[in-house]
């Protein structure tokens, strides 16, 4: 369980954020918010995060949940991160709505699979992969909110660095944050 | 003498055969709305200019102006209740809005900035819906459509040619192309149809300029739809267009 496990020794807020069907571009610009990063870290420590590589997430204040649920694993991750963060942020547009890998709800999974590994030109000998280590995909990609309980959203594709700081501050502060015209963008 | 009602306390001049949208519009007050457009006969179909009027719901934008009228609009119940509106539109339809022309200019996602929806909520329905990009200059993109009509007004009542036509109901409801084949190639549709202009959505692209203004610059990323929609409605005694519904209401 990384050393989640051990208490916090500061009053520093504990959070976890990953990337679940989502691209790592919310992410991006969370990194984007440049030197105010140096400000987020007095505040802040990482749990489970791309920038810690622990494993696990443990108990924490705040989760910060990037992408889509588009397979068995994203649910395992997403229900790990609810147990264990007092508060859930879904950030983007795909954490929010499905969005891009969302757009094959349309299609049939099986039909899918099979023009991207067997019938798509150039493709010899394909195979579809069936390795026990790859999580099964879901037939239908999912929102987070279809799946547990979401405290706050922020929209956008991915949300600009300020509206992520302008959420974070806000957060960290103890008020209820509010993106304004400028601020809040599902595009 | 002018006639007034009271619009969140405030005195709103009107005029006879307004609505009530009209008159706040033409007084610098705005009430959201989708399927009001102020060159049609009025729609009453979004429910988004939802007022409280004397203690009951209205849509704004089929209610005569009339004296004596005490108008909620601004409250936190009503906003409360267009809030949940503009959600089940977007979990009805498939509104990917980082990949869509209109983001930037569609109403329903600016309504969506303004009374501050930050998730659909509901769960998301996902429908199958094709598009039709069979017209060599015009693609209907259905995902987006929200069944407000005005493409089947503008193309019926200004156009003459009815081109757009809502078929089904409940969620089975949806938008069809008049023509044998039922797409958009066999019909006389042309770009300069008021039909190409109207949509709030969307759902109505003309192909090979998509992308022309980038996304960040356009209309309601420069001013909130509350500000734009100020900033376009006719003022005072300009705003004169007649209310049919209105003037054909006892």
């Amino acid at each position: 369980m990384g050393d989640a496990s051990s208490p916090p020794l500061t009053n520093k807020r504990r959070v976890a954020t990953t990337s679940l069907a989502g691209c790592f571009g919310c992410h991006m610009s969370l990194l984007d918010i440049d030197e105010r990063l140096f400000t987020l870290l007095e505040l802040v420590e990482f749990d489970r995060s791309p920038l810690t590589d622990i494993k696990h997430c443990g108990p924490c204040d705040i989760g910060i949940v990037e992408g889509g649920i588009c397979n068995a694993e994203n649910v395992h991750v997403l229900r790990e991160f609810r147990k264990n963060c007092k508060i859930l942020v879904a950030i983007g547009a795909c954490a929010i709505t499905g969005g891009l890998p969302a757009q094959r709800n349309h299609l049939d999974l099986a039909s899918c699979l099979q023009e991207v590994y067997l019938t798509e030109p150039g493709l010899e000998h394909g195979l579809i992969p069936n390795d026990p280590e790859l999580p099964l995909p879901l037939d239908k990609v999912h929102p987070l909110h279809e799946v547990v309980k979401v405290d706050y959203f922020i929209p956008g594709c991915p949300p600009s660095a300020d509206a992520i700081w302008s959420f974070l501050t806000d957060l960290l502060a103890g008020h209820t944050p509010r993106l304004g015209h400028g601020l809040i963008s599902y595009d | 003498m002018t006639s007034n009602f009271l619009l969140d306390g405030e005195e709103v001049p009107f005029e006879p055969g307004q609505s009530v949208v009209q008159a706040a519009l033409a007084a610098g007050r705005y009430i959201p709305h989708l399927c009001y457009h102020p060159e049609f006969k009025p729609h009453g179909s979004c429910k988004v200019c939802t007022v409280r009027v004397n203690g009951r719901t209205a849509t704004a934008c089929t209610l005569p102006a009339q004296t004596g009228l005490e108008v909620a609009s601004v409250t936190e119940e009503i906003n409360g209740l267009r809030h949940t509106l503009v959600q089940m539109l977007f979990a009805e339809g498939n509104h990917f809005c980082p990949s869509c022309e209109k983001s930037g200019n569609c109403m329903l996602q600016a309504l969506g900035y303004d009374l501050g929806v930050m998730t659909a909520g509901f769960r998301h329905y996902f429908p199958d819906r094709p598009v039709d990009a069979s017209h060599p200059d015009i693609l209907l993109d259905f995902n987006r459509c929200i069944l407000c009509e005005l493409c089947v007004r503008a193309s019926s009542e200004v156009d003459g040619k009815s081109v757009f036509a809502l078929s089904g109901r409940g969620l089975d409801k949806h938008l069809i192309v008049n023509s044998e084949s039922g797409r958009l190639e066999h019909t006389d549709i042309a770009l300069t149809d008021k039909a190409m202009e109207v949509c709030p959505v969307g759902v109505i692209l003309k192909k090979r300029v998509g992308f022309a203004v980038p996304i960040g610059q356009r209309r309601y990323d420069v001013q909130p739809i509350s500000a734009q929609a100020l900033a376009d409605a006719p003022r005072g005694s300009q705003a004169k267009h007649p209310c049919k519904s209105c003037e054909e209401s006892p």
